[in-house]
């Protein structure tokens, strides 16, 4: 029997479900294949959404009317807007989540997408026509037919987890490894490398001394991740801090012997930004105490997980270092942490559409391309499953400039740099941090998704109402002018020079908010709190944003040119053999792709740009 | 200038051109090998060892016999294959020697500064480095030499290298608060900290380029006028200092009229004399016109010579050194200014030698400065200004828009070590350079 699709997805995690989801919002006729229908919105590591530099993703997902800030907002306990005390462009929502809401939310939001069909199977092969994909093969015998394949794999692909000094293959725990699959890629013989994470014990709360620890509150006004909802409808519940102690170093020091990362059973390269607690300890001994985030797994569940101490010590030493740490003294232990190893695919063989550079048709996103983190996940799913329906139906790719969005500096980063370490977004990756804010996600990228049709008429209605709104009173704050005397009775110290100051101008000074604009012009009190925010923003980053706009434009006009992927490197004279090696080998799509490359020189790009330009020139 | 990427083998003589004991010319490319083989009717000698050898033209005939020394890639000036040919250096010689490499068709004459371009292509050198070297071909004097070198040596580079560091440094100090601000071990930065970084950092770019100024006056010669009143003796000092009857001299007054201008090495120091026309009310339209360029010479010049004479007493402009000229007619008064005769020849060395003081005084002698283009200033000026904006904004806990200016001052940086915007500045600097260097 065979069925066909525009689109297949295989796997049912976040950067599955937002591929699949995104893919059938376009129109294409998808399927998400599964091996277990209950995998669907798991998280199988913290349970939190958001932070520094996720959050920008989550609601980069929202704008583009994807899954994740939805079902946050669902299953949210605790909300917090992390670096609020820092200015708009530091700030990342963060959320902790129940896991069982989660994981309701996410099927009942596929529920709703039309064009859309999950199966539940193992894909036990994939098959081609030449050099394009044509479907896959599930194990029960079943054959799928497809124009465009989403491979999400996760950690999947040969996992082996190391506990102490055992080792299971796995992907997850108790969940069997994608061998068959596994097997599969290799023989496409796409470049792969290995990669190593890892994950703290869960402990049971019921155990837990609270009274000894210290609570950490969520906001007083839970903000949520997406801009459908209003508000966030549940009671939010706290967190704990507490800290390992010099007796907690001391036992897992101790157990150290029998640790994989240390005798190097673990090959694999581990996140330098999530080292183990073991690892904390070997390389800063000196530091009397590490703090560790009480997280609970849900509003009904007893789980707990402890942020800050991942580990694969031995189930023993894990107990032993456990039982050391104030509050945790009588604990019981759920599951012991681990360390997984796994095989991901060299994101430098792929187009900044996420497809294959060798095989049409066949696209990757998530951890298999080796980031980490569910933000990364979903936020790569969403532009493989856009441009996965794009390739099904033949029109041109969509691709994000990393100056409009955190997702086109991922993608951007991946594809001409590689990995060398699981990677996760950080703010300091943009270059254009200060506009590429969580509060703006929407007024970048809604346009942007509309354009490529998945976006909702609903979301692009509120989108409309929003834009129009802060427009109007951008357009107010500037024509509103206050003197001197009227600027200064209101609190806001200006030289008694007989000038007019627009709010706008008054609101750009640092020590001055919208709240002291209410003191001249009562009448802006109506004004919503988002649309305050946007303004006030605009008014503070003027000179800078508006520094980065010229940057930004003359950037374009130096480095967009495009480079053809046919360009044959080794007829360009003047380039070294080894950056003709790297430039074949990437393949840069333009010459800022290019500058981005490990080891390509400014001599390098001098002579692309001047090849480039001759071309130009001669056609 | 052929555009960067072409990669024809080429050639040029590295000496200057004329007659002299040994002329040098250099090859570099690919071809580099055959042509060696070609001249010399022997395999290339192993690398960087000179080797004696018959060179003939294609037809057999014998040019010279002289030194042949291969570089073979990647251990040579370009970074290719390259060789040097030490002739004889006969006008005759050298032009039987580039006709001999054209005729073959494996190379073609180097075009201004392309050996050094294809150094830079090769990343042999940065740019501050290929600008030095560009110094180092045009430098007159022993100080403008040790300047050319310090760069050509990578002192720049170095220093560049060490603020580059600093930033990075501080950089990450403030992006550890905006993107880890959220784990327990990340502490919160000490502000003063961050703020004493931020000022150390200025400062130190700010000295540089305070000397810049020196630097770039000395690549230029430091400026020095004589002038005075009419035959106080300016012309006669003029062709003593230069050494030749250069100026007319006369004992009409007036005589000179036009500028007179020569550069001279003062011990190291380049030094712009101007001898320039007596300074007089005159019913004579080119006299007119003459004082009207002295006084413009007067006013830009980094040190006035003033003259006085026997019978003469005129009082020079504000901060210009008073001479007594003809100080074999008469000592001068009290206060009537230095004693030089140029007939006698006294009093000329304590000139010089105060003439040189000031040129020191005013240029350095090139054992400190770095910046060596106006474009060095340009963005070192830059940097220190994003830094001290940032400085402000993180005052203010701006952390973000902190960030923004240190990445502001990394940009001015990466600019002057080639970067960035390396194709405006490519063309001016290899243009300057004179053939086969």
């Amino acid at each position: 029997m065979k069925q066909f699709f525009d689109v297949i997805v295989i796997g049912g995690g976040h950067a599955g479900c937002e591929a699949a989801a995104a893919a059938a919002r376009t129109g294409a006729r998808t399927a998400l294949v599964t091996k277990a229908l209950s995998d669907l919105g798991v998280m199988s590591c913290n349970p939190a959404i958001g932070g520094l530099g996720k959050g920008q993703l989550v609601r980069e997902i929202d704008a583009l009317d994807g899954l994740m800030a939805r079902a946050a907002d669902y299953a949210g306990m605790q909300f917090r807007v992390l670096n609020r005390s820092r200015g708009p462009a530091a700030r990342g929502p963060r959320a902790q989540i129940d896991r069982k809401l989660y994981a309701e939310a996410i099927p009942a939001l596929l529920n709703k997408v039309a064009h859309l069909s999950v199966i539940e199977a193992m894909v036990g092969d994939v098959t081609l026509v030449g050099d394009r994909v044509a479907g896959v093969l599930l194990e029960d015998g079943r054959r799928l037919e497809c124009s465009a394949l989403v491979v999400t794999a996760g950690t999947f692909l040969r996992g082996v987890i190391h506990i102490g000094q055992e080792r299971i293959p796995a992907g997850r725990a108790d969940e069997a490894a994608s061998n068959a699959l596994g097997h599969a890629f290799e023989r496409l013989g796409l470049p792969m490398g290995r990669l190593k994470t890892g994950t703290p014990a869960r402990l049971d709360g019921k155990t837990i001394d609270y009274a000894r620890l210290e609570p950490q509150p969520g906001d007083s006004e839970p903000e949520p991740f997406s801009y459908l909802t209003d508000s966030v409808a549940r009671v939010q519940r706290d967190c704990y801090i507490t800290r390992t102690t010099l007796e907690t170093h001391a036992a897992i020091r101790e157990g150290l012997a029998d640790s994989p990362l240390f005798s190097g059973a673990i090959t694999g390269r581990g996140p330098r930004y999530c080292p183990s607690i073991e690892d904390k300890v070997t390389r800063f001994g000196d530091r009397n105490g590490h703090q560790i985030f009480l997280e609970p797994e849900g509003f009904d569940s007893d789980t707990v997980y402890p942020n800050g101490i991942s580990t694969s010590l031995s189930p023993e030493t894990q107990r032993r270092f456990i039982q050391t740490i104030p509050g945790l003294e009588e604990c019981t232990i759920q599951r012991y942490g681990y360390a997984i190893e796994y095989d991901y695919f060299d994101p430098r063989s792929l187009f900044p559409t996420l497809e294959s550079k060798r095989i049409e048709g066949l696209f990757f996103a998530g951890q298999v391309n080796g980031t980490t983190g569910y933000e990364e996940a979903g936020a790569q799913g969403l532009l493989a499953g856009v441009n996965a329906a794009r390739r099904a139906a033949g029109v041109a790719p969509a691709i994000i400039k990393r100056s409009d969005g955190f997702v086109g500096v991922m993608i951007d980063d991946l594809v001409t740099r590689g990995v060398s370490e699981p990677y996760r977004m950080f703010s300091s990756r943009a270059e254009y941090r200060l506009s590429l804010r969580a509060d703006n996600a929407d007024l970048r990228l809604t346009p942007v998704g509309s354009a490529l049709g998945c976006v909702s008429h609903e979301r692009m209605r509120r989108f409309e109402d929003r834009r129009a709104k802060i427009a109007e009173i951008e357009v107010q704050t500037r024509t509103l002018v206050a003197t001197p005397n009227e600027a200064n009775a209101a609190g806001i110290a200006v030289n008694a020079d007989g000038v007019r100051r627009s709010a706008f101008d008054l609101l750009s000074r640092p020590d001055v908010s919208f709240d002291h604009l209410l003191r001249i012009w009562p009448g802006l009190s109506a004004v919503p709190s988002d649309i305050r925010l946007q303004v006030e923003t605009n008014a503070k980053y003027a000179v800078y944003l508006d520094r980065q706009t010229r940057d930004i434009e003359s950037y374009a006009r130096a480095f967009d040119a495009a480079l053809p992927d046919a360009l044959d490197y080794g007829a360009i004279p003047g380039l070294s053999n080894e950056a003709r090696l790297k430039l074949s080998e990437a393949r840069p799509a333009t010459l800022a792709h290019a500058y981005r490359l490990e080891g390509v020189t400014p001599a390098t790009m001098t002579i692309l740009a001047a090849y480039v330009k001759r071309k130009a020139a001669a056609e | 200038m052929r555009p960067p990427g072409d990669t024809a083998t080429i050639y040029a003589l590295a000496t200057p051109a004329g007659r002299s004991a040994v002329a040098v010319v250099r090859i570099s490319g690919s071809q580099t090998r055959a042509l060696i083989e070609q001249l010399t009717g022997h395999a290339a000698p192993p690398p960087r060892r000179a080797a004696l050898r018959v060179l003939r033209s294609l037809d057999g005939v014998e040019i010279d016999q002289g030194l042949v020394t291969y570089f073979p890639a990647p251990h040579s000036y370009t970074g290719e294959d390259c060789a040097e040919f030490g002739l004889h250096g006969g006008r005759a010689v050298i032009a039987a020697m580039v006709q001999a490499l054209s005729s073959g068709g494996l190379a073609r004459q180097a075009e201004p500064g392309e050996f050094t371009q294809r150094a830079f292509l090769a990343g042999k050198l940065d740019l501050t480095q290929a600008e030095g070297i560009a110094d180092l071909i045009d430098s007159e004097t022993e100080y403008q030499r040790r300047q050319a070198l310090r760069v050509v040596g990578g002192g720049l580079s170095a220093r560049l290298g060490d603020w580059r560091n600093g930033l990075i440094s501080l950089s990450a100090a403030l992006e550890a608060q905006l993107d880890f601000s959220d784990e327990g071990d990340v502490g919160d930065a000490a502000l003063g900290e961050l703020i004493r970084d931020c000022n150390e950092l200025a400062s130190a770019i700010q000295a540089e380029v305070a000397k810049g100024a020196r630097s770039r006056r000395m690549r230029e010669g430091f400026t020095v006028v004589i002038a005075g009143p009419p035959n106080a003796g300016k012309s006669s000092l003029y062709n003593a200092l230069i050494g030749r009857e250069a100026a007319i001299v006369s004992d009409v007054p007036g005589t000179t009229r036009d500028l007179l201008s020569a550069r001279l090495d003062f011990n190291g120091a380049l030094i712009t004399l101007i001898d320039s026309a007596g300074q007089r009310p005159s019913a004579d339209p080119i006299e007119r016109i003459g004082v009207g360029r002295a006084k413009a010479a007067v006013e830009s010049a980094d040190l006035v010579l003033w003259l006085n004479a026997p019978g003469l007493s005129e009082p020079g402009p504000a901060g210009s050194l008073a001479i007594w000229s003809k100080s074999d007619l008469q000592p001068p008064p009290a206060g009537g200014g230095m004693p030089i005769s140029v007939a006698t020849g006294d009093g000329l060395q304590a000139l010089e030698n105060a003439v040189h003081a000031a040129a020191v005084a005013a240029t350095g002698d090139g054992s400190d400065g770095l910046l060596i283009r106006e474009r060095h200033e340009a963005a070192l000026r830059a940097c220190v200004d994003s830094i001290e904006q940032a400085r402000e904004q993180i005052a203010v806990g701006r952390y973000e828009l902190a960030a923004e200016d240190l990445r502001s001052a990394l940009h001015a940086l990466g600019r002057l070590a080639g970067r960035v915007d390396v194709e405006d500045v490519l063309g001016e600097i290899f243009g300057r350079f004179c053939i086969g260097k």
